[in-house]
């Protein structure tokens, strides 16, 4: 029996500019299964940020309700339900990477030890163990992303946003980090929600794909994965893959978002 | 050591540059009293070598000879005994503790504000303007009043002297300060908001270690200000004490060798303590692992 995680119903976020409102959310329901990794995939502006961001507490809906492990947005956060990893590292420079993954555990108030345990066992998990005295800028790009990631995992939060956490690395750097974070979700049994705008990297990783396209901002389909938990990277290459990757691409382009 | 042997002979060119306008400036200068003097006392006009030698040695210069100023300054340091109240290094250091404890309160106070100012909307509303408004004021107008009025109050020596340099030097302050204080971007700000950290936590964790840059780079300026303020406030007020007082009391009496070898040493205070605050700089940036190489993360 798997349990809803993250359930939207008729969720609609309006954004009040001076150029009149903008329809970032327009009544989308979306149901996130315990253990499920959802991808959010569309253009700018689609609203797949702004739905991570609902889901965080970091944006109000105006419209419409979601709930969060049973809970608000709020409460979630407040009981610290979810990790959550940005486009950017975001790791603080004056902080090597141990202190780093230390903050939020500081904030959230774990006794030293459990944070040097803490620290140890995430930093295992993303193949940084050799690097926890560094600071960021000894570690490239992608070490740095592995690094919030582990950030993101150091406390017990059973969901994991992460908002085109690869967006800003070279496509060999990110194979292998989709490899590594397929691991990582493997071996944890966390939820993930990951918005990304690449359709290789959304059907390679995901059970579940949500296609979305803009003004307003909308789910336009819902793919479950039929390929299979063990995914080598070559998956990519057979047809089943392919045709999940045809039907994302038919979703998008029927969302005629392309007038650019 | 690279790096300064790379600068050395650049800065020595200029130094010696200045130095030969300088000396060409003192002859012609102070030449007209010579002459005068040779008509007065109905004596042939001194020649060229004379004339050198004549208006570098002149009790009263218009413009003192370099030697002269170096000469009144070590005799007025290194062979006075520093207690004596003609020793510049007993006016400097009256001037110096006014300065530091100018510097100290205006850091404080400069802090505070912007500290209320990032986090307090009706305080960044109302107070930004009015410390900017603060700075429009000239100091040598507000100077002699803050002395008065302390002194009406009861407060004199070292504490209203210590409060124009801080009427000076807690603006750069308040500025750095905010401007550090939010610098953070949004996803750090997010981040925090994502842990539930309270305001507190947020400031201590990262906005005050973000700031820090900013607070350095604007305390170099502060304390240079600083000590400004101090001299300022010594001179309308009849100090008796202090660079500003030694500057003040030169003019009076036209001696402009006294005058300046109390600039110099309030060039060269200056220079020491803008120094020692980017020693701190440089030494905390490090001690906060920063890249070598000085670049801004």
């Amino acid at each position: 029996m798997t349990e809803t995680v993250v359930s939207a119903k008729d969720l609609s976020l309006t954004f009040e500019t001076n150029d009149g409102p903008v329809h970032a959310l327009s009544e989308v329901n979306l149901d996130v299964e315990q253990g499920d990794f959802v991808s959010f995939i569309g253009p700018s502006g689609c609203g797949k940020t702004t739905f991570l961001r609902v889901i965080a507490d970091l944006e109000k809906p105006t419209g419409g309700t979601i709930s969060v492990n049973g809970m608000s947005p709020e409460d979630a956060r407040l009981a610290r339900a979810y990790g959550y990893v940005f486009q950017a590292a975001s790791l603080l420079p004056w902080r090597t990477i141990e202190k780093n993954i230390a903050v939020p555990l500081e904030i959230m108030g774990y006794t030293k030890a459990d944070q040097q345990a803490r620290i140890e066992r995430v930093l295992n998990l993303v193949d940084l163990s050799n690097f926890g005295k560094k600071y960021p800028w000894q570690l490239s790009g992608g070490m740095q992303q592995r690094a919030s990631i582990a950030r993101a995992l150091a406390f017990d939060a059973d969901l994991l946003l992460m908002d085109e956490p690869f967006g800003a690395l070279d496509e060999i750097v990110r194979d292998h980090l989709n490899e590594q974070l397929l691991q990582l979700w493997d071996t944890t049994n966390k939820t993930i929600c990951f918005v990304t705008h690449s359709i290789p990297e959304a059907v390679y990783l995901s059970t579940k794909i949500v296609v979305m396209s803009p003004r307003p901002g909308r789910v336009t389909d819902v793919i479950d994965s039929t390929l299979p938990k063990e995914r080598p990277l070559d998956i990519r290459e057979t047809p089943e893959f392919l045709a999940i990757a045809a039907r994302v691409r038919d979703g998008l382009r029927a969302g005629h978002s392309y007038e650019g | 050591m690279k790096a300064s042997s790379g600068k050395t002979i650049p800065v020595l060119t200029v130094i010696a540059i200045i130095v030969a306008i300088w000396y060409a400036c003192v002859v012609w200068m102070n030449a007209p009293f010579e002459y005068d003097r040779a008509e007065r006392a109905k004596t042939e006009p001194p020649g060229f070598s004379q004339l050198i030698s004549k208006t570098m040695a002149q009790e009263r210069p218009v413009l003192p000879a370099p030697h002269q100023v170096f000469t009144e300054i070590y005799k007025t340091t290194v062979l006075k005994k520093i207690t004596s109240k003609r020793s510049l290094v007993y006016h400097a250091w009256i001037t110096l503790s006014a300065t530091l404890l100018g510097f100290i309160i205006g850091t404080a106070l400069g802090v505070a504000l912007a500290v209320g100012i990032v986090h307090n909307r009706a305080m960044d509303k109302s107070v930004m303007p009015w410390v900017i408004t603060s700075q429009t004021i000239p100091i040598l107008a507000i100077a002699p009043m803050i002395i008065v009025v302390l002194n009406a109050a009861g407060i004199s020596g070292l504490l209203p002297k210590a409060l124009i340099s801080t009427y000076l030097s807690f603006f750069p302050v308040v500025v750095g300060m905010v401007k550090g204080l939010r610098s953070p971007d949004q996803a750090q700000l997010d981040l925090m908001h994502t842990y539930s950290a309270s305001t507190a936590q947020s400031f201590w964790k990262l906005r005050w270690p973000s700031s820090m840059p900013y607070l350095f780079t604007s305390l170099k300026i502060a304390v240079a200000i600083s000590l400004v303020g101090a001299i300022v406030g010594e001179m309308p007020t009849g100090a008796v004490a202090g660079l500003g007082a030694r500057l003040l009391a030169g003019s009076y009496y036209g001696q402009t060798i006294q005058i300046w070898s109390a600039l110099f040493m309030a060039a060269a205070l200056a220079a020491v303590l803008v120094m020692i605050v980017g020693f701190a700089h440089s030494y905390v940036l490090r001690r906060m692992g920063e890249k070598p190489e000085g670049v801004a993360a």
